[in-house]
This record gives structure tokens, sequence and C-alpha cells, in this order.
């Protein structure tokens, strides 16, 4: 863990009481509802906001009890919801604006060119126009290249798909998988689509009401049934596996997920690929013997470890465990609780999930 | 008459270079600022629009006169008196015309919101970097409009001039006073000669502001 930080304080009515650890690369996803102060906190990471805490990145303190850096003193990278260019300037002198105020050198760790995020983003050919003819995700892309440019030790990232409608969604988040794999530095996401925390985030931090209640890998916090994101309708568990087999008779590939199989649509994926899948908690049922003559692909083999019953609801949540010798991970069933009860489903049972739809993320 | 066209382009031009100095850091401080006088200063910038030239330039004959405190404290600083001379008249003008530079620059500041400036900071810019790099760029509509009406305003001036000038020729007597003199002494010729001319320069001036202003907004828009 190598960036620490913990905020407390009001901002006009708003509370604010954070505090959490991160690792030092991949994407964090910092997920709630909306209002729950998940953009604050990101302001107060970039400086743009001053609450009392404390903030180290890397060893390097950014924010303590007796100092504050400002804003345009810390290597960040900022992308606002908006692309927020400048509209006086060229694409290009948007890009060279923040890249001309960084004494950069070549030889610091994570380290990429103008050309290389050229390239990166397929911008080369937007470079010479103005600001004012871009589409929503181009502008969002200048913007994105704009903060990297400055090569920040932090990227920050505010809700940058929430501005663009579906098409350029899916555009962003294609070039965002990129840098992902690219980038050498800790990115930091605000996000309360669980279609964008399934799909980008390595380590999630869930905000509630200003607080930050969980923090973890992406299947072990969206597994955990004391959480309120489970009362989301598309809540889901976020399953890790490698593409082991092409069905390509059915357009179907076989995901190995600890040791299970799960089929899905196949959408071009090669032999060895590593995916995600994302398995909806209403999608999954439990039986006790395997299914025969179900038209329901994807049948796996689980232990229960943990059921949650509320008694004023007729649902209850149940988290099963799926594991090999690589290690273990988890789904999420929502089942009512009659049949929690006619099934007599007890902790440490082995049971069958059968998963009615799956998707590749 | 020459003497009165020269000396009126001056007064204006340096009032205008004065106004911008003053009037832009001005301007910002009242977009950005929460704090309650900050209105009190917006509304003393804003009265020589509704208060009669010659109340303001009385007040300004007293305050700068030998007799008063502050006339004492300017003449001892500066080596000489302000009234009836071309400075006095800059120092009138400045006031007269400060709402109309003042106005259209906080509005052009206030449409821009926190974020550009937000942006520039996160891109490593300073806060003073920023305000030339980016506040004034993107409120140069404002700006210009806030230049031409200052300028215009003072050329157009009487009542301010009047009162703590007088009407020297050469050192205080603008167009608007030699019209006002031409008018007295019945020379009715010279008088619409100069008036036409004001007219003529005052139409071309909101003209040409207003399709640049046009031209800037598309720009930027």
């Amino acid at each position: 863990m190598s960036l620490y930080c913990r905020f407390k304080g009001h901002l006009g009515q708003f509370e604010l009481d954070a505090e959490f650890d991160l690792p030092e690369s991949g994407i964090s996803v910092l997920f709630g509802p909306s209002g729950c102060g998940k953009t604050t906190l990101l302001r107060c990471l970039a400086g743009l906001n001053r609450l009392e805490g404390q903030f180290d990145i890397n060893g390097e303190n950014w924010q303590s009890d007796e100092f504050f850096l400002p804003v345009y003193k810390r290597p960040v990278g900022y992308v606002f919801q908006e692309a927020s260019l400048f509209p006086h300037l060229s694409v290009r002198a948007n890009l060279l604006f923040g890249q001309k105020r960084v004494k950069t050198s070549q030889n610091i760790n994570g380290y990429i060119s103008f050309d290389r995020l050229v390239e990166l983003l397929s911008i080369g050919p937007l470079l010479e126009r103005s600001v004012v003819r871009l589409s929503g995700g181009e502008r969002q892309r200048i913007a994105i290249a704009r903060a990297l440019l400055t090569n920040p030790r932090l990227l920050l990232m505010d809700e940058p798909l929430s501005a663009l409608d579906s098409h350029n969604k899916a555009e962003i988040i294609h070039y965002l998988e990129r840098l992902h794999r690219e980038l050498t530095i800790p990115i930091i996401y605000v996000t309360h689509s669980h279609e964008e925390v399934s799909r980008l985030a390595d380590y999630v931090v869930v905000m509630e009401a200003g607080k930050t209640v969980a923090a973890g890998e992406v299947n072990a916090i969206f597994t955990r049934l004391d959480l309120p994101i489970q009362h989301d309708e598309v809540a889901g568990s976020v399953l890790n596996g490698v593409v082991a087999e092409a069905d390509r008779q059915w357009g179907l590939v076989r995901v190995a997920v600890s040791g299970e199989s799960i089929w899905c649509r196949d959408t071009g994926l090669e032999l060895g690929d590593e995916v995600r899948v994302r398995v909806l908690a209403r999608d999954v049922s439990v039986a006790l013997k395997p299914l025969v003559d179900s038209s329901i692909l994807n049948c796996l083999q689980a232990q229960i470890v943990e059921i949650k019953d509320d008694a004023r609801n007729s649902i209850a949540l149940v988290r099963l465990e799926i594991s090999d010798s690589g290690g273990m991970q988890y789904i999420v069933a929502r089942l009512s609780r009659k049949s929690i009860s006619q099934l007599d489903l007890q902790i440490g049972q082995n049971v069958w999930a059968q998963i009615k739809s799956v998707a590749v993320m | 008459m020459l003497d009165a066209i020269l000396l009126t382009l001056k007064l204006a031009t340096v009032t205008t270079v004065v106004l911008l100095l003053l009037g832009i850091p001005l301007a910002w401080w009242l977009s950005r600022s929460s704090s309650w006088w900050s209105e009190v200063v917006a509304t003393l910038v804003a009265l020589p629009l509704v208060l009669p030239p010659t109340v303001l330039g009385f007040y300004l004959l007293i305050l700068l006169s030998p007799t008063s405190v502050p006339g004492q404290m300017i003449e001892s600083l500066i080596g000489f008196r302000l009234p009836f001379t071309f400075a006095g008249l800059v120092v009138g003008s400045v006031v007269y015309s400060m709402p109309f530079v003042v106005q259209p620059i906080r509005n052009a500041f206030d449409a821009m919101g926190e974020r550009p400036m937000e942006v520039a900071a996160t891109l490593r810019a300073s806060p003073l970097n920023a305000f030339f790099s980016v506040a004034i760029p993107l409120a140069s509509s404002g700006i210009l409009t806030g230049t031409v009406l200052g300028f215009a305003h003072t050329v157009g001036e009487f009542g301010v001039v009047l009162m703590i000038g007088g009407n020297i020729p050469g050192e205080t007597q603008v167009l608007s006073i030699a019209i006002y003199d031409y008018v007295e002494t019945m020379n009715w010729g010279m008088a619409h000669l100069l008036s036409l001319m004001m007219l003529v320069f005052s139409f071309l001036v909101i003209l040409i502001m207003n399709l640049s202003e046009k031209r800037l907004r598309k720009r930027l828009a």
C-alpha cells in the first residue's frame, strides 16, 4: 500500500469522513451512489478542495495537519466529468498546456511520450482541429491525453463517461482499458455505474453518505453481503478467468474460473485471454443436484459460505465460493427466503449454482 | 478645434489604459470574492451610472482641492495640484467611466465559472499564470467591450470634466466642452461640425464593438 489518505470535515452542508489505502498501481474505483462524496474526496486528493487530513503517496507527503501542497504543485492528472478543454486554444495547444509547464525527464518512472499518447488514444487526426469541432468522446480523449502529458504520478478521473452517450462511452472505455495496460501509475476513478466498476476496477473503495465503508479487491467487495450495493437491482459478482476453449459452432467460449467453467458468448476472444465475467445476483439460482434437461448452460459446483437473511424482506442473499488450488472467488445469489427454507440451505453445504446469464466485460 | 480633438483622444486613451490596469484585477476580485463588502465596493464602482456627473465632479473637486486633507496629501506626493489640470481630468474620468469597464469584464469572469481555473491548476499553472493564460483570454470579449465603452464614455463626458477641469484650451478643454463653448458664443457652424463628428464616432464605435464581440463569442462558444 503506497497511497494513504484521510480527510474529515465539512464542505457547506456536506460532511466527509474518509480514510483508505490504495495499491500503487492499477485502477482503484471510488464507488457509491450520487451525492455520497466521491467527487469531493477526489477533489481533496487533487487539492482542489481543502479539508483537514493527511495524504501520502509513495512516501511523499502532499497534505498533513501543518502542510498543504497547492494543486498546481501536485504531480496529478485530473480528468473532469466534462472534458473542459480550453476553447481559446487549439487541440494541440490544449495538449501542450500542461506539458510545457512541467520539467519532464524521460527517465522518470512511467514516462509516456507525446507521440506514444497520441497513438494510444488515436488523436493524431484531431491535433490541428478546433476544440469546438470535436465529438464528446474525442473531447474526453484529448482531456485524458492532456492530463497524462504532465507525466503525473497519480491520475484522477471524475466520472469521465457520465457526460457521454452510449456510443462514446464504449469508445472511451476501450481506450481506458488500453491505458490500464500501458500505465504504471495508479488511477483513481470515480463512478456510480456498476458496469464501469466491474469492467475497470482492480480495487474498489465503497462510499456511503460521505464515509468510506469498505475497500478491497473487486471480487471480494462485490460479494460482500453487508454492503448497501447489494440492494441494487444490477448488483453482481465480478469473476476473473481465462479463455480455455472456443466452440465456434455455437459461438461460445469456455472461461476457466477457479477450476470451474463458465460458457459465455464469444465476442472475438482468443484462447488464453484474461477476461472478466459479471454475474448478476438475480441471475443465480441454487440447486441441490446438477441440472438435467435445462436450457441453462452454466452450472457450477460451489459451497455456501454466508447467508444473509433479512426478516423484513422476502429476499435473502447467499454467498457461494468456488475454488481450486489457484485460489477462490465468490458469487452472490439472490434467492427467496422461502427457497432457502424449503431446500434447507446451510453454511458449508455444497450446492450447484445455476447461472442464467453471464456478461463478459 | 484640433486642440480639443487631440486632447479628447489623449484623455480617453490614458483613461482607458488606467481603467484596464485597475479594472481587470478589480473585476476579478469582485467576481471571485464571496465577502459581503465586495458588494459594497461593487456598488461604489457602479455609482457613477446613476449619479449626476456634476455631483461626482463636485465631490472630486472638494476631495482633490488644496484645502482638503486628501488633496494636500496628494499634492505633496505628486508635486502639483490636480484640479484644473489634465491629470485631474484623468482621475475624474477614471472614476466616472469605471462601471463601464468593470461591469462587462466582471460578467465575463462570472460566466467563465471556476472550472477553467481548476483545470489550469491541475495542469500546473500557478494562479497568476492561469489568470493570464486562461482567465484573460476567456474573458476577452468582455475586456473588449469594457475597453470600447470606457473609451467612448470618456470621449462623451461633460459634467465631471467641467466641474474638475474647467475650460482651459489645450489643457482641459475637451470636445464636449468645446461644443458647449461654441453654442454659448453662438458659433453654430462649429457646434454642428463637432456634434456631427461625435455622432458618427459614437455610432461607429458601437457598431465595431458589436461586430467584433460577436466574432469573439462565436470563436469561444
